[in-house]
């Protein structure tokens, strides 16, 4: 099984006519996922290669019954464009945009939980989500992933994700999903999320955990995994070197005073009986050899 | 962007917070004109980004222009922590009755914003959260909602503000709350605001950090841009639209994504080498970018080999490598690369450099690998 979606999800990418949304759309669709629609505003009634472009989200729902929504638009329109696809009807909406004001996604956040607490938002600034074989919903290089799971990836950067699942798949070990949460203050879907609902999936018995510095939410995923995780977890926390009080790229990626350090992390995360690695090629032959004696 | 005083102050000015009136010198001769404008007694604050400017003499108090040209002397090309002064902001002299501390920021835990407020300010407030938590009044607001002026007033009542202080606070809290939000602030911070014996209240001090991803609505940040004093290799990768942060090692690093790029300086470090920066060319990136980030790389004396590590996703390894045949046709790269390079387009990628390939333009399958070659090239 796969968590968030499966190979019935049909997805509609607002922001398909532009030069980025057309080449990720497109690449979702030859993947093998259901790309159902487009969306921009003044080019309905259009097309993309085939897939039809509507005004609006809600008059791409009526039209194909998606559920799903890629947001691949400029920072200036993301927020708006998110409240619009939750309008419109969309239970899950993925975001790749980078560069998002952390204000815009307070509020945006706070206005999913508030007023349609079904909808869940992944991301901004996340690579997406892909459960191989099955369906692709972002700018994830569909050829570095295999089918079969039985390893759950869930990570707040986008090229580690890469790199996660290219050191699994190089050792012939597949995925059930591989969700990228995003490396933005405000992620819409957080670690514990999706180590829940890879607690709950049958078919994923082992999870791979890729965190990086500031904010706390691998602390809180540690706490979480103590208590509540039965599968084996690996984890790699990006940013030993990190100098503080710098931005390192992403927004959150910041410490703070002594608070949000990689060591601590892995601290905490050990403390809870995870499997702590040193850089990724360490975590993928630590899950090779997890994996090999399950 | 962090802000120095005089700007925080001048972003505060723009919201309705009150603040002392005064200006900023970069020469001991503006800076006692200023003070003759202003009025005696004035401070002489050094305008530098990092705490305990009192402690290291870069505040200091004035009652004649005498006074004004000893401490502007001393304290312009003062170095406080590693941070040369070269701006001061002289305003008039306040007195104090009572210090309180107030701040907002993003609470990225529960994801609403936060509020604090203590009746103990002009300290640390980290040392307030240690010694004495329940002297600090945490709000949460919802960021939908946003702060109203009666929560204000409640929340002024809870910190135990004094009575006098009060109703100004409250007011000046939901100011500093539009600036922090409608001023797109991922930190705005007084310590301390102040209580004269008049009872009037107003910042004495501001810090302000801004959020970059908020520049586009935000023309009026220009003039807090050209100010800026910094790193000449940082200034150079702003320019030139990258992420770039300047660190001591020799092994220069090029990676797209944060994560990837902090990855690569702890695989650096782990095999024994040190980073010179860290530079994340970011989604996206094309030749021009490519190029610019090996430009401003060989900028860098200290660096001794080049590390290129790239996972294509929404970035094209084939614009990557693009990038990098092109800039070395346009400028002289002085050491070593080695790339690595997987993912969207990597075999297409791979193809245009082939012919490319000698002893100072290398390609290794892995990252580990790559960045053990960088680091044996760089410390050879």
């Amino acid at each position: 099984m796969s968590i968030f979606v499966d190979e019935n999800t049909k997805v509609i990418v607002q922001g398909l006519t532009g030069g980025q949304g057309r080449f990720h759309g497109l690449r979702n669709r030859d993947y093998g996922t259901k790309v159902v629609g487009g969306v921009t505003p003044g080019k309905g009634g259009t097309d993309v290669d085939g897939i039809p472009v509507f005004n609006s989200v809600r008059e791409a729902v009526d039209a194909t019954g998606a559920t799903a929504s890629f947001v691949c638009v400029p920072p200036k329109f993301a927020a708006a464009a998110i409240i619009e696809a939750a309008e419109g009807g969309i239970t899950f909406i993925v975001c790749i945009t980078e560069g998002i004001p952390a204000q815009d996604e307070a509020i945006t956040y706070n206005r999913l939980v508030e007023d349609f607490p079904g909808v869940r938002l992944l991301g901004p600034n996340c690579p997406g989500i892909i459960s191989p074989g099955k369906c692709n919903i972002g700018i994830t290089s569909g050829d570095i992933a295999l089918a079969g799971g039985p390893v759950g990836i869930v990570s707040r950067s986008g090229t580690l994700t890469y790199q996660a699942l290219y050191e699994l798949s190089q050792q012939g070990i597949g995925q059930t999903t591989c969700v990228g949460i995003g490396g933005d203050p405000v992620p819409g879907t957080n670690f514990i999320d999706c180590l829940a609902a890879f607690e709950a999936d049958p078919e994923t018995k082992a999870v791979m955990m890729i965190g990086e510095i500031g904010g706390s939410e691998e602390e809180r995923a540690a706490e979480w995994i103590k208590l509540h995780m039965t599968k084996p977890v690996v984890s790699y926390i990006a940013g030993v070197t990190a100098p503080p009080g710098r931005k390192m790229g992403h927004a959150g990626a910041i410490i703070s005073g002594s608070k949000g350090t990689a060591q601590a992390k892995m601290e905490a995360l050990a403390a809870a009986g995870v499997h702590v690695c040193l850089n990724p090629t360490e975590a993928g032959q630590k899950m090779g050899e997890i994996v090999k004696a399950l | 962007m962090d802000l120095f005083e005089y700007q925080g102050k001048q972003y505060f000015a723009r919201y309705g917070i009150a603040v002392s009136p005064g200006d900023i010198a970069d020469t001991v001769d503006e800076a006692a004109a200023v003070a003759e404008r202003v009025g005696y007694p004035v401070v002489v604050k050094a305008q530098v980004k990092v705490g305990g400017r009192g402690k290291a003499g870069g505040v200091k108090l004035a009652e004649n222009v005498d006074e004004v040209r000893m401490h502007a002397g001393n304290i312009l090309g003062l170095d406080i922590k590693g941070h040369v002064v070269r701006r001061v902001w002289i305003e008039r002299s306040s007195d104090i009755a009572k210090e309180y501390y107030a701040s907002f920021t993003l609470d990225r835990q529960n994801k609403v914003h936060l509020g604090m407020l203590s009746a103990q300010g002009g300290v640390e407030i980290e040392v307030v959260a240690e010694e004495n938590p329940d002297a600090i009044a945490f709000l949460s607001i919802d960021p939908v909602r946003g702060l109203d002026l009666e929560t204000s007033r409640r929340w002024v009542n809870e910190a135990e503000l004094d009575e006098p202080a009060r109703e100004q606070a409250a007011e000046l809290l939901v100011r500093l709350y539009e600036c922090y939000t409608k001023g797109d602030c991922d930190l705005a911070e007084i310590n301390p605001l102040i209580l004269t014996p008049d009872n009037r209240v107003h910042a004495l001090d501001a810090k302000v950090t801004l959020d970059e991803n908020a520049a586009f609505r935000h023309p009026e940040w220009e003039e807090f841009r050209a100010d800026e004093f910094e790193d000449p290799r940082e200034k150079m990768a702003k320019e030139k639209g990258l992420n770039y942060i300047g660190l001591d090692g020799t092994v220069g690093i090029i990676a797209n994504g944060a994560g990837l790029a902090m990855s690569t300086l702890d695989v650096v470090n782990q095999v024994g080498g040190a980073a010179a920066n860290f530079l994340d060319i970011g989604g996206g990136a094309d030749a021009d970018v490519m190029a610019s980030a090996l430009e401003v790389i060989n900028s860098d004396p200290k660096v001794k080999a080049i590390f290129v590590n790239i996972f294509g996703g929404i970035t094209r390894v084939d614009l990557v490598a693009q990038g990098v045949i092109e800039a070395l046709a346009r400028v002289s790269i002085t050491s070593p690369i080695v790339l690595r390079l997987d993912g969207t387009n990597a075999v297409e990628g791979r193809a245009i450099l082939a012919p490319h390939l000698n002893e100072k333009l290398i390609t290794e399958p892995t990252m580990l690998d790559a960045a053990r070659r960088a680091v044996d090239l760089a410390n050879a």
